[in-house]
């Protein structure tokens, strides 16, 4: 009522905004403050301040693990003065009442984590929650007391769902030099690793070793400068990027040509040349960023285009991983030809081809929910298999089969302890998938693929054969998928079942759709920004601190993902346009209905006090 | 019922053309349940016939057969004077027979063009189809100025032309179309039925299964109705139209 009130009120003083803090705002706060308070309470006891604060990120004053406390008043003061734009429908400008809004949601959160450091400090809860520690509170107040911890919290929370939502108050331009001097701080901070590693390789040592503290971290002073310069570089290539972007597509024909050809050589330069500079451990993650990125390619096509949710994609991964280890290794159990790693791809590539058909005749007929069910099954089958007693004589069960050797290629040997030459063995398959990948996508398959995802049926009524061409996409995904396998085993010198869990294959899904389902440039990012930074199910990424919250956070974005940004990380662009097109259409459906149900009211609102008045005459 | 001296007319005017899509007595079951039970049916070159029947009646199930996405339990299903029964969906649309399916359903997240393309799927020769995707364009201009948006967001009337222009685009001999006036808007279902005439004049025949039973039957050369699976009544669209019995049944009087 209170809201029909004060906008009767707004209107009749002539402006369409709405009164400072309506009803609605105020629970809008309430709902978002209480779950920055659970939000900070959650990963404080999950233990992510005190396992993630040995990575310093600026040193001394801020580590991974307060960062993982203070984003999130940010993050939820930014998200509750966000204000959906929809044409046609009017919305307020942001000012103080916005900046408020954060502020007080922020202070929500401040509260809560006060009172848990209290809680914290007064019983001792370590027994069902084995992050209640001392250690926790030591951190959470800066080792300077209870006191203090409490007041800083407060004000640091306050203070920071200021500037989330004053993110939407401030003008564009303002905004955009903040948003890339913090992103782009964060970013040099969170790759030390790698930029350490690759100005080693160019010589460059002095500049790292200043940027950089000793224990980890850039320091203050070259942090602040680090964020002008970035500031200053994002000033002047304003709108650069958008009008070569521009300018790109809107070359025609030969030219076109000749620019995409331009980029595509320095791309292929750059990643031949770049690990030439980078040491041991980057070129390790390299490697493994690029057997998860075939594994992803396979996928893309089994997933994105021919819209087959397989769960059980991994069981290709281990035929890959078991055909070569058997015929390689001279300490197979039962059968060991040692073979080349040559000869035995194209026998990987029959078996991968073979069990593809194997497992996707029976599954392939279902639809939906039940071929994931059943794919996850024969996923986790073919592991136990593997394991099994049974098989044990021919794949050694739970101990596989060790002693692998690397690939010969006469002048040099790939094999893990030196990741660079794996690197190189990826990249040509990486290369020739996403070749494949790409000429697929525009090829008269790639299409019946598409036709098969959006409406079967329809599909098949246009004379296609859903049954072999899904078939096909099943194989396909399958043969690449074991060509991962093959050079992860000549790798890693070894195989065993449980390197074959069930996570794999859920972890490459996660890569495809947060990348961008159907995409390979999506697919590509995916790969990078997942298993190069968090890290693959096995594999350390760039954060490897994260290791023991991998999965949480991979949950976490996958949600967030689904929530936020269906089309993932760089949607294909028709992807994206219909997602968001609905989204929109929806949106003004629901806010005229909205606005109409109010004018209703608002009308109702009229009638009644005219009739009470009216009623008031006649009594009188 | 009235199969009768005025159906034979209909039947005896084909009878030296040989049908190109036809029913011999089929019958058709999902699992227990009998469908269709020894329907008859002819299609001729160059005819625009009509199914009609209410709800349940086997009229989808028809379609189904004739395009080969349901096999009969027994009788057959002759294309060209070929038995088909036991032939799949592609080599039925290689040889003509092509479906507009229920709702259009477009391939809604691919292009028009994408669209379009995958009409002629079973087709190899690149020159026909760019003669046929031209063909399309002269008949819908409207489809070409939208050739590279997703068909997901094209407005119901354009969709159909889309739908129509994706069946073209196989050559067909006959198109098949699942009650093409559902779902449009009062104002688009006598365009569509001018459009469906308009291909028919130019030499294709069409048979479609409605519920509009007025509208079909003024179209229309010829129609059947469907009741329980069984052929009830069949006969040119005119004495259909006059007929008491099918007035009452589907065109709502009494």
């Amino acid at each position: 009522m209170s809201a029909t009130m004060t906008s009767s009120t707004a209107s009749s003083s002539g402006s369409p905004k709405r009164a400072p803090v309506a009803d609605q705002d105020w629970r809008k706060i309430g709902k978002w403050g209480g779950l920055c308070t659970l939000a900070l309470v959650l990963v404080s006891l999950i233990g992510m301040p005190v396992g993630l604060d040995r990575r310093i990120l600026i040193h001394p004053i801020l580590s991974l693990g307060y960062l993982s406390l203070l984003w999130i008043p940010l993050m939820l003061g930014f998200v509750v003065s966000k204000q959906v734009k929809l044409e046609g429908v009017e919305s307020p400008d942001p000012g103080g009442r916005d900046l408020l809004a954060g502020a007080l949601t922020g202070l929500m959160g401040g509260v809560g984590m006060a009172v848990f450091m209290l809680a914290l400090n007064t019983f001792n809860l370590r027994d069902p929650l084995v992050n209640w520690s001392p250690k926790l509170l030591e951190l959470l107040n800066y080792g300077r007391g209870l006191g203090f911890g409490v007041v800083a919290w407060l004000l640091a929370c306050c203070v920071l769902g200021l500037l989330g939502s004053a993110i939407h108050v401030v003008p564009a331009d303002v905004r955009r030099v903040v948003s890339f001097s913090a992103f782009g701080l964060l970013g040099i901070a969170v790759l030390e690793g790698a930029i350490a590693d690759l100005s080693e390789g160019f010589g460059l040592e002095f500049l790292t070793d200043s940027i950089y503290a000793k224990r980890g971290g850039v320091t203050v002073v070259w942090s602040i400068v680090l964020a002008v310069v970035i500031g200053v570089v994002s000033v002047l290539t304003k709108g650069r990027l958008k009008a070569a972007k521009a300018n790109y597509s809107g070359l025609q024909g030969p030219e076109r040509k000749r620019a995409s050809r331009i980029i595509f050589v320095v791309t292929a330069l750059l990643t031949i040349i770049l690990p030439l500079f980078l040491g041991t451990i980057m070129n390790e993650l390299l490697a493994n960023v690029g057997l998860f990125l075939l594994l992803a390619l396979g996928l893309n096509i089994v997933v994105g285009l021919a819209g087959i949710l397989d769960l059980g994609y991994v069981a290709f991964f281990a035929v890959g991983g078991y055909t070569t280890a058997v015929l390689t290794s001279p300490d197979s159990p039962f059968f060991a030809p040692e073979m080349h790693f040559a000869v035995t791809l194209v026998i990987v590539v029959v078996f991968a081809g073979i069990v593809g058909l194997v497992i996707g005749a029976p599954v392939i007929r279902m639809r939906g929910d039940y071929l994931a069910i059943v794919t996850l099954g024969f996923g986790e089958i073919i592991r136990l298999l593997f394991m099994s007693d049974w098989l044990k004589p021919y794949f050694g069960g739970a101990q596989g089969i060790t002693n692998v050797p690397g690939v010969d290629l006469g002048f040099i040997t790939i094999k893990g302890t030196d990741p660079r030459s794996v690197f190189y063995l990826v990249l040509v398959f990486c290369a020739l998938a996403i070749y494949i990948s790409w000429r697929l996508q525009a090829s008269r398959l790639g299409r019946a693929w598409m036709a098969i995802r959006e409406d079967e049926k329809v599909a098949e009524a246009m004379g296609i054969n859903t049954v072999n061409t899904k078939l096909l996409a099943f194989v396909v995904g399958a043969v690449l998928a074991s060509f991962s396998g093959a050079i992860l085993v000549a790798k890693v010198g070894s195989v065993f079942p449980n390197s074959f869990m069930i996570l794999v294959s859920i972890i490459i899904l996660v890569v495809v759709i947060v990348g961008g389902m159907g995409n390979i440039a999506g697919v590509l990012v995916g790969s990078f920004v997942l298993i190069g930074i968090l890290g693959g199910p096995r594999q350390p990424g760039l954060l490897h601190e994260f290791q023991s919250f991998k999965l949480l956070i991979y949950g976490a974005l996958l949600v967030f993902m689904m929530l936020q940004r269906p089309e993932g990380l760089v949607p294909s662009s028709r992807r994206s346009q219909e997602l968001h097109q609905e989204e929109f259409l929806q949106d003004v459906w629901l806010k005229s209905e909205e606005h109409e149900a109010e004018e209703r009211e608002a009308e109702v609102h009229a009638v009644e006090v005219g009739g009470a008045e009216g009623n008031n005459g006649g009594g009188a | 019922m009235s199969v009768s001296e005025d159906a034979a007319m209909g039947q005896a005017a084909g009878d030296d053309r040989v049908a190109l899509l036809e029913f011999r007595d089929v019958n058709t079951h999902y699992g227990a349940v009998h469908i269709l039970k020894d329907v008859n049916l002819a299609i001729y070159p160059g005819e625009l016939v009509c199914l009609l029947g209410g709800n349940a009646s086997g009229k989808t199930t028809t379609l189904k057969t004739l395009l080969g996405m349901v096999s009969p339990t027994s009788g057959d299903v002759v294309l060209n004077g070929e038995v088909v029964n036991n032939k799949p969906i592609s080599y039925r649309v290689e040889n003509g027979v092509t479906m507009v399916p229920e709702n259009r359903r477009l391939f809604k997240r691919l292009t028009v063009k994408e669209n379009l393309v995958l009409g002629a799927y079973l087709r190899s020769d690149k020159d026909g189809i760019e003669a046929d995707l031209q063909h399309v364009f002269e008949l819908f201009p409207r489809v070409e100025e939208r050739l590279s948006q997703k068909a997901g967001t094209l407005s119901g009337g354009e969709q159909q032309m889309v739908a129509i222009g994706r069946a073209l685009m196989s050559r067909p001999t006959v198109l098949l179309m699942d009650e093409p006036s559902m779902g449009l808007a009062p104002a688009l279902v006598q365009q569509n039925f001018d459009l469906i005439q308009q291909i028919n004049e130019e030499g294709m025949a069409v048979f479609m299964v409605e519920q509009n039973a007025n509208m079909a039957l003024s179209i229309a050369d010829r129609g059947w109705v469907l009741q329980t699976g069984m052929v009830v009544l069949d006969d040119s669209a005119k004495s259909l139209l006059a007929n008491p019995e099918m007035r009452a049944a589907y065109l709502g009087e009494t």
